[in-house]
């Protein structure tokens, strides 16, 4: 298991005062400090790790959440900021001693700018919700993590989130222009704007992705774009993981630049079929689906280039959608892949990242180690650019079950670092990835990200427990 | 000289110790960048040339910090791929000669007009190999194209001018060629209508990967008989075809849209209009639909010569250096609006009198001091080079 700093008594003996004074600064219903009501935030969407915070805030606007963290910082009071708690790597797990503050009142569209494509949102608006406000009028926001429906811009600023749309369009850092962002002392500073770049050194950039450990972002300019004219996909089968993984490798090679690539092994076909009846062939080792977009035409021609770059792969399935209906088929399986294994399972899904041509044998070795640890494995994942989602099914209610997935995890990750990946391609470090820092960067490297932190939140109050291994934030004032 | 990471790395523990400022050198091409820095020593990067690893199937390349940009095209063409941020080479503009490098492009953040579609030079960085003030050799980032461990500080450095580590070796995210680059054009339009034009054709779905408006005089130095607004269109032929056929109908309000032969990115990318004088150079990043209004109001001031890149994003602007010197009628019209600009082109004397960047407000100046303690604790790389 994964160990949380001890929380620090006197501040929860303080937890009243600190209440009471919360309540002068948001309407007394926008803090929760009822048992029951702080469960809701006991965890994200790594639930196997559960602690109810001190208290909830729920702010509505800047102000206001710069007049919290002032609280807290007085108080000494640890501050986890939360956008909608969709982390599938702890990354808004609270401690006892912590305020949670969470961004969900804050959900407005501030200004959108067609002719120069820019939306400026508050960051607790979900990311689904910033492509409806634009779509009407034929844009749409590029990143679209598969949680879209729920997460939090905020939260994807925090874990500079992608999705399987990012092999065009990139993930939040190639899409953010600017934000709003209270610092640890409570100040408002705006880095970037509605401008692409900047003199000066790149902060934006290191604030994407800092897990809420910089700063709270509460405002964001995001860039928006035209969207295509239409998108279809195309299916492929292969007897063996090699030649899937080499096919990728030669679609990319060819440039032909497909809006996605997705990857699904044996066992994650066989489950989704069985759940979405998606038509996909069961006896078969890889699928592949890869989408392009743009009109009729554009789309018929990049297919038949798609296949013919194939072909000389051997696919044993290969299926063309030419219309909505079959492209919504072709799509079934693979979106229902993750609900269809959690109707089987509990499970763990891993974010690592390895370059294409290492594939094949990373999946050879995932099911080797499965076998090892005796637990099943489907992989379904952005093949494009590498990033795997092992799903290590187990049982979450036998301890000694939980223990070997959390291993077998470990191990897993620790595989595509070897095989000169990273541990975390999407999701984030958070506290699921926090110890195994020191598999992918020597001490140094990790103090030096450390400094960066110093400068910005010298006390490290904002979401103190993350990223870096506890051996080394909480003797970092020795180092 | 210097050929080893191991080299470079020592030469800044020995500097570190006795606090000797370090110039970072690697073709040299881009010195006049930046303010003019004090260094007792210099630190050049030029023997670092390697290419570690270039896998055309996974778009991805690393290779040593001096490695120059025309080694580099080479080593893509061969694969028929290409760097993502189109960098500019500075020789023209700054009288510099040399061979650009791949160090030098990243640590200036050198962008051209590709950035508009596939992202600056921070957007390409997968990762680095760096050497920071204390002679520590540290990698950040990685190779791989999506990696959220830990902080991106591969971005941070990019555009750092080396005052934060000494970066010697890079990881990139590289692209496919395209089969067909047309590049067409609708003369005679004033900026602002210009600039709406190009927003019009940014606003389809085209995957326009360069949009400019080049207003009269500039646009004569090319060749042209009157102002340009253009646009670059990418794919396959019959993609491009298609583009272009929408986009031409799209813009008809605006003007005939017409194909022109020649190729006048380059030109463009290295501002090479404003090559052949001494005039200041700005570059300003701003809201596209306010350059117009910012170069009206600066023209009611003094005598400006300006173009526009980024679909109107980027403004170039050239203007007597003792009439702008300061660079105070610029920054106070830019501050109406919003956006930065930085100095390119000025003598040594203005560029150590003038901010060169946009002065920052002061919590980030703070954070900026702050930030390079932590990288550079004895301040012995590039000292001054963005800030006195």
């Amino acid at each position: 298991m994964i160990e949380m700093p001890v929380p620090n008594q006197q501040i929860i003996a303080k937890r009243d005062s600190i209440a009471e004074r919360l309540r002068r600064i948001v309407p007394t219903e926008q803090v929760i400090h009822a048992a029951e009501e702080l469960k809701a935030y006991e965890c994200d969407g790594l639930n196997a790790y559960r602690q109810p915070p001190m208290l909830v805030v729920l702010p509505d606007t800047t102000a206001q959440v710069a007049d919290i963290i002032m609280l807290c910082r007085d108080e000494g009071v640890p501050v986890v900021a939360r956008g909608s708690g969709t982390s599938l790597a702890g990354g808004s797990l609270p401690t006892a001693d912590a305020v949670v503050l969470g961004l969900s009142r804050m959900k407005d569209v501030l200004e959108i700018d067609y002719l120069n494509r820019t939306i400026r949102v508050q960051t607790g608006i979900t990311n689904l919700a910033v492509t409806g406000a634009v779509q009407p009028d034929g844009f749409f926001y590029a990143p679209d993590p598969s949680s879209q429906l729920a997460c939090a811009i905020g939260g994807n600023i925090a874990m500079n989130s992608g999705g399987a749309h990012c092999l065009k369009y990139g993930v939040t850092t190639n899409n953010l222009l600017g934000v709003t962002m209270v610092m640890a002392d409570g100040e408002v500073v705006e880095f970037g704007g509605a401008h692409l770049d900047a003199g000066g050194y790149d902060f934006l950039s290191l604030i994407c992705g800092s897990e809420g450990q910089l700063g709270i972002c509460t405002e964001a300019t995001l860039k928006i774009l035209p969207a295509a004219e239409g998108a279809r996909p195309m299916l492929f089968g292969f007897d063996t993981n090699e030649v899937a993984g080499e096919a990728v490798a030669a679609i990319i090679r060819a440039g032909l630049s497909p809006v996605a690539l997705e990857f699904m092994d044996k066992p994650a076909i066989t489950v989704s079929e069985n759940f979405a009846k998606a038509g996909y062939p069961l006896d078969v080792e890889a699928l592949l689906i890869v989408e392009v977009e743009g009109s009729d035409a554009e789309i018929d021609e990049q297919l038949t280039r798609i296949e013919a770059v194939v072909a000389p792969f051997g696919p044993s399935t290969v299926k063309r959608s030419s219309n909505d209906i079959e492209s919504a088929k072709i799509w079934a399986g693979r979106k229902a892949a993750f609900g269809a294994i959690g109707q089987l399972a509990d499970y763990i899904c891993l974010d690592g990242c390895v370059p294409l041509a290492q594939l094949p044998d990373v999946l050879k070795q995932t099911a080797e180690l499965a076998a090892k640890y005796d637990l099943k494995v489907a992989n379904v994942f952005h093949a494009g650019d590498g990033n795997l989602h092992p799903l290590i099914m187990y049982e979450a209610n036998d301890p000694d079950s939980s223990r070997k997935a959390e291993e077998l995890g470990a191990d897993l990750l620790r595989l595509c670092v070897e095989k000169d990946g990273c541990l975390t391609g999407e999701h984030g470090v958070g506290i699921e990835k926090r110890e195994l820092m020191l598999t992918q960067f020597n001490e140094r490297e990790l103090r030096q990200q450390m400094a960066i932190k110093d400068v910005f939140d010298p006390a490290w109050m904002l979401n103190p427990a993350k990223v870096f291994p506890l051996s080394l934030s909480e003797t970092r004032d020795a180092a | 000289m210097l050929t080893t990471e191991a080299d470079i790395a020592g030469a800044v523990l020995d500097a570190h110790a006795d606090s000797i400022p370090l110039e970072l050198s690697g073709g040299g091409t881009r010195c006049g960048l930046g303010r003019p820095v004090q260094a007792a020593q210099t630190l050049s990067l030029a023997a670092l040339d390697g290419v570690t690893l270039y896998e055309p199937g996974e778009l991805t390349l690393v290779a040593q910090a001096g490695m120059t940009l025309k080694a580099l095209d080479d080593l893509l063409d061969g694969e028929n791929q290409q760097l993502t941020f189109e960098p500019p080479d500075h020789r023209a503009l700054l009288g510099t000669s040399g061979e650009p490098t791949l160090g030098g492009a990243i640590s200036v953040a050198a962008s051209g007009p590709r950035r508009l579609r596939m992202g600056a030079a921070r957007d390409a960085i997968l990762g680095v190999r760096y050497v920071n003030g204390k002679g520590e050799t540290l990698r950040a980032g990685g190779r791989v194209m999506k990696n959220v461990t830990g902080y991106d500080v591969p971005k941070l450095l990019c555009g750092a001018y080396g005052t934060l580590g000494v970066i010697t070796e890079i990881g990139l995210k590289v692209m496919p060629k395209s089969e067909v680059v047309k590049t067409v054009a609708i003369a005679g339009l004033p900026d602002g209508k210009a600039i709406s034009a190009l927003s019009a054709a940014l606003a389809m779905p085209c995957d326009v990967s360069a949009a400019a408006h080049l207003p009269d005089t500039i646009a004569r130095e090319l060749g042209f008989s009157d102002a340009v607004t253009l646009l670059r269109v990418e794919g396959f032929a019959t993609q491009a075809a298609y583009r272009i056929e929408r986009l031409t109908e799209a813009l008809a309000p605006f003007g005939p849209v017409a194909g022109i032969d020649s190729d006048p990115w380059v030109a463009i990318r290295d501002a090479m209009m404003f090559a052949a004088d001494d005039r200041a150079v700005w570059r300003i990043s701003m809201k596209a639909t306010d350059a117009p209004l910012l170069v009206a109001a600066l023209r009611e001031r003094f005598e400006v010569e300006a173009f526009y890149d980024w679909g109107g994003g980027l403004v170039w602007i050239a203007c007597e250096e003792g009439r702008d010197a300061s660079g105070g009628a610029i920054r106070q019209s830019l501050a109406g609006f919003g956006g930065h600009a930085t100095l390119i082109r000025a003598s040594d004397a203005v560029r150590a009198a003038v901010p060169v960047f946009e002065p920052e407000p002061t919590p980030i100046a703070r954070l900026s001091t702050d930030l390079k303690r932590a990288f550079d604790p004895a301040g012995i790389l590039n000292p001054g080079r963005m800030r006195a």
